[in-house]
């Protein structure tokens, strides 16, 4: 079944200059369960994409489904926006409560839950993330990685089918990238539609589907594989992950290595077998 | 140093003062102000100075903290003694200029000042011993009765969360800035007024247009996981009165019953 289905989806702000769409006959359908990965150059229209899956903004023309609901009939808000988690990308801009464990009750005390559900869910959700220890941090003293996976944490108390990262990841150090990305795909192991909105190629890398966005439209999607490995990045403005270009470069020297390399773990595996 | 104003006036403990309940400590800190206003009385003042101190005593709040306390208001009751020290009439003590310091002055005066450090320091007992989330959840509580005449509780209790959630992150951020503009040779600590004032701008030009972008993400993020007002929201914590908060009811009505009928009865 299909989580998300958007079809002919154009979208203008309303302080566009020219009238020029920042989303521009989207079509694309995500599976339950699925790790898409969205990647494009700057203002291709992936924040503007994501925003609109959980009803944030409306769309111009077309149409977008979450669970079969039409996001354009405002009954359905808050079921939607219930059913997909939204993480954004700077992490001292999101967090709403002054301690850890009353910014992961703020979603499920929004849904009007009772104390003892909403506890239930704060702990889980704590758990899910590995923030326990942290129950009664203030969220400034926690690192960057830790007030994303904090970030990640408040989505899930929602009990979301569907996490929405917008580039969670960007504005981390490396080892916090690392951390984030690890509770996503743990949480995609445990049957979550994971949708990782990203710059960093290697993300993307891990991702069953890979979207490429540029001006408004999709490009090109297919598996890591064909997209990363194969096609022209360049021409979209972005650079293939490193391991395929350490790939590339090695083949160039006459090393006679497959295509289709795009994580470390496969050339790793490749070279070293 | 500005960490210090904003967050370093509570000490966590386990006090009978510490595990009242946020809304009977505002109540009864209230209606200890007012019995404090109504009784202009030596013998009401000790009692209620013991029981202050007893308080700052069980609470363990450093001694250093409370004179802390008073000190913004030092000179209003510096001020406040003076004006009846020389304004009171009376046998006089000695001669400045044309004033005279009485004994009666003096009394009054000494009356005046213990009272308003009284009212300090009672206040600020509240905010020592309440954690800054439990005192916005009771102020919210004790609002929301009057939410049907327009008073908007909620609305009041979410501002102060977020100012709490923020001030850290503004105060760190301006640090931040600070030191970027130092480090290209921006001088704040030197030069007359007008030109430090000058020298403030560059950081209060970036830290606003921060705060703005930030109070946008922040709606779109609390819009995203489905906040709508007040209305229908339950809350992880709830305030629950329990065995002491009945107690401290019953002995602080017996203080002010007390205070009553003696001095009704004319004994103090
Ligand atoms: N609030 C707005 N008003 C008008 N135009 C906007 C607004 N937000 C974004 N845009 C425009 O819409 C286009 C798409 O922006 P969007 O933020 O979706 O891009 P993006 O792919 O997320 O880029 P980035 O990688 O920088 O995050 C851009 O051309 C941008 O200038
Ligand atoms: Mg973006």
């Amino acid at each position: 079944m299909n989580i998300i289905e958007i079809s002919r989806l154009t979208y203008v702000y309303a302080a566009a200059k020219e009238n020029t769409p920042a989303l521009n006959g989207i079509n694309l359908n995500i599976g339950e369960g699925e790790f898409v990965a969205i990647v494009g150059a700057n203002g291709s229209g992936k924040s503007t994409l994501a925003r609109h899956l959980n009803a944030l903004l409306l769309p111009t023309e077309g149409t977008c489904k979450v669970m079969g609901l039409d996001t354009a009939r405002p009954e359905n808000l808050w079921d939607i926006r219930r059913q997909v988690g939204l993480v954004f990308q700077n992490p001292d801009n999101q967090l709403v409560a002054a301690i850890v464990e009353d910014e992961v009750a703020f979603g499920p005390e929004n849904l009007g839950l009772p104390p003892a559900e909403i506890r239930l869910r704060v702990d889980k959700a704590l758990q899910a993330v590995g923030l326990t220890e942290q129950l009664h941090f203030a969220p400034h003293l926690l690192s960057g990685g830790q007030k994303q996976r904090l970030a990640i944490a408040g989505a899930l108390a929602m009990e979301p089918k569907c996490l929405v990262l917008d580039e969670a990841t960007a504005m981390l150090d490396p080892q916090g990238r690392e951390e984030v990305m690890q509770v996503a795909r743990d949480l995609r192991e445990q049957g979550l539609t994971l949708i990782c909105i990203t710059h960093f190629m290697e993300e993307a890398a891990l991702a069953d589907r890979v979207v490429v966005m540029h001006q408004g439209k999709i490009v090109a999607q297919g598996t890591p594989k064909e997209i990363l490995a194969a096609t022209d990045l360049a021409k979209w403005g972005l650079e293939p992950p490193l391991a395929t270009e350490i790939a590339d470069r090695l083949r160039r020297r006459g090393l006679n290595l497959p295509r289709g390399i795009c994580r470390e773990d496969e050339l790793v595996a490749t070279l070293c077998p | 140093m500005l960490n210090d104003i904003a967050l370093g006036r509570y000490f966590p403990g386990n006090s009978l003062l510490h595990r009242l309940d946020p809304r009977i400590k505002i109540v009864l800190l209230f209606l200890f102000l007012a019995i404090i206003f109504l009784w202009v009385n030596s013998l009401v003042y000790l009692a209620l100075g013991s029981m202050t101190a007893a308080l700052i005593f069980t609470a363990k709040i450093p001694l250093r903290m409370v004179a802390t306390s008073l000190k913004p208001l030092w000179w209003i009751i510096l001020f406040t003694f003076l004006l009846h020290f020389f304004g009171t009439e009376g046998e006089g003590i000695f001669q400045l200029g044309s004033l005279t310091a009485t004994w009666e002055g003096l009394k009054q005066g000494g009356l005046i000042t213990f009272r308003l450090a009284l009212l300090i320091i009672l206040s600020a007992l509240l905010t020592f011993t309440t954690d800054p989330l439990a005192l916005t959840d009771a102020i919210e509580s004790l609002l929301s009765p009057l939410k049907r005449f327009g008073v908007p509780a909620h609305e009041l209790a979410m501002m102060m969360t977020i100012a709490l959630r923020f001030i850290p992150t503004i105060i760190e951020e301006t640090d931040r800035i600070i030191k970027a503009q130092e480090s290209r040779g921006a001088d704040f600590t030197t030069g007359n007024i007008l030109t430090r004032v000058k020298n403030f701008v560059p950081i209060l030009v970036p830290l606003f247009i921060a705060a703005f972008r930030r109070a946008d993400d922040l709606a779109t993020a609390m819009e995203a996981r489905c906040y709508r007002g007040g209305e229908g929201r339950t809350r992880l914590r709830r305030l629950q009165l329990g065995r002491l908060d009945y107690t401290a009811c019953g002995v602080s009505a017996l203080i002010v019953g007390g205070i009553f009928l003696l001095t009704q009865w004319g004994i103090i």
